[in-house]
């Protein structure tokens, strides 16, 4: 669960493919999430920095973050 | 003071879809190595270009390409008299074949070009696209030229819709039935005449390469752009610079092999699994060159160096994510204006 190394990314969630041109938007936490993926850090080290930081069930959470990892893979933003 | 280098400068149609010389005229003004004095030459009276009078200094009409080189050479004498030119950028693919034609004249004159061989020229013509790209490796979409309408009738035999149905200089179609077929056919041939290119559709990513090559087969610029917004004519309205090195390599090569002289535009097609056709070259500079200086390569401002024989060294680098957005606006003029280029062909 890399980001592609060219892959541009803003504290505030715009993620830009400078091989395709694609831009994206996410909100809030998702620019948190790939801000820490940009760390290449383990899964485990993400849901667990998150679970910390907020109050949410890790269960729940690693689902959400499972559908939000196959949207940036679809969209060519991991690797 | 700085001597004025005077450059005419066609295709000044900056309409919906338009022509590259008001972009081009831009990108060379901006270049700071140099002044120019820009000559526009125009085909129709209302060419918004004629009548930006920030960019282009003086307007002259001259004869369509049909009327032949015999006819445009007489027009230019007439303004080489006047403005004693220095460099002609033509702009549009059906004038073309004719100042290549003339360019030993008009080199004669002491007018230089910088455009490519006759024989560049034709090879990436769309009717002979493929067997430059079986030639040269490159991928081409497969296609077959239709001289006539029973022709298009067989066409089922070789090829499953949908398809692309273009006309030799402009135009393209996608049909998915062979009744789209046949009335893309006659929509395309009332517009361009024969022959109609029919070719297969490939589904991807639509990129554009800006490119210009130096004659001796050597890249000076590549810039590789994806089209944001499209117009319903397909014309880009908004784009991005792009990072990948496959585009670069893929107009490198193609300078390479032709050595090609001037501007170019690679139309690629880059399907799904990963493959850049090429759709279309183009034998001039793109309507959205500007964003090549915007962008850190000036392409205009290199050619009219080399055209008038300076070294110029292959770019190296250039802003990826580099953004136009095209607007249209009302610009004023007057009846007077209006009636000098209709009544007198200058402005």
């Amino acid at each position: 669960m890399r980001v592609r190394k060219n892959i541009a990314t803003s504290d505030e969630g715009f993620l830009f493919n400078p091989t395709t041109g694609d831009s994206f938007s996410t909100n809030a936490i998702g620019a948190e999430i790939i801000l820490l993926m940009k760390k290449d850090i383990p899964t485990s080290e993400v849901v667990d920095t998150i679970c910390e930081k907020y109050d949410v069930d890790k269960a729940l959470f690693e689902r959400d973050l499972e559908e939000f990892t196959l949207q940036l893979k679809g969209n060519s933003i991991l690797e | 003071m700085k001597h004025k280098i005077v450059i005419a400068v066609t295709a000044l149609n900056a309409i919906d879809s338009p022509g590259p010389g008001v972009a081009v005229i831009r990108a060379i003004r901006e270049c700071k190595d140099f002044d120019v004095r820009i000559i526009g030459l125009s085909y129709e009276s209302l060419e918004p270009g004629l009548y930006m009078h920030d960019l282009v200094d003086k307007t002259y009409q001259i004869p369509y390409p049909t009327a032949g080189t015999d006819a445009l050479l007489g027009r230019l004498q007439y303004i080489h008299e006047m403005e004693n030119l220095e460099l002609i950028i033509p702009n549009f693919d059906a004038e073309l074949f004719n100042f290549i034609k003339l360019r030993d004249t008009l080199k004669k004159m002491g007018i230089a070009t910088f455009m490519p061989d006759l024989d560049q020229f034709e090879a990436r013509d769309k009717m002979k696209l493929l067997d430059f790209g079986k030639k040269h490796g490159f991928d081409v979409p497969e296609d077959k030229i239709i001289h006539e309408f029973r022709e298009l009738a067989k066409i089922e035999e070789d090829f499953d819709f949908p398809l692309v149905v273009k006309g030799k200089f402009y135009d393209a179609i996608i049909v998915n039935t062979m009744e789209q077929a046949e009335k893309a056919y006659y929509k395309i041939l009332s517009k361009w005449g024969l022959p109609i290119i029919v070719q297969e559709f490939i589904k991807g990513t639509e990129i554009n390469i800006a490119a210009l090559g130096d004659g001796d087969g050597n890249a000076i610029s590549v810039i590789p752009m994806r089209k944001l917004y499209i117009t319903d004519k397909g014309k880009a309205w908004a784009g991005i610079t792009l990072d990948d090195e496959t585009y670069i390599e893929l107009a490198r090569k193609f300078i390479k092999v032709t050595k090609w002289r001037g501007g170019c535009e690679l139309e690629v097609m880059l399907s799904n699994d990963g493959k850049p056709y090429i759709m279309e070259v183009n034998p001039r500079f793109p309507a959205w060159i500007y964003l090549t200086a915007a962008a850190g390569q000036n392409q205009p401002a290199s050619l009219v160096k080399m055209a008038l024989g300076q070294k110029v060294e292959p770019f190296t680098e250039y802003e990826v994510g580099k953004i136009f957005v095209r607007y249209a606006w009302d610009l004023i003029t007057d009846i007077h204006e209006f009636q000098k280029i209709s009544g007198n062909g200058e402005l």
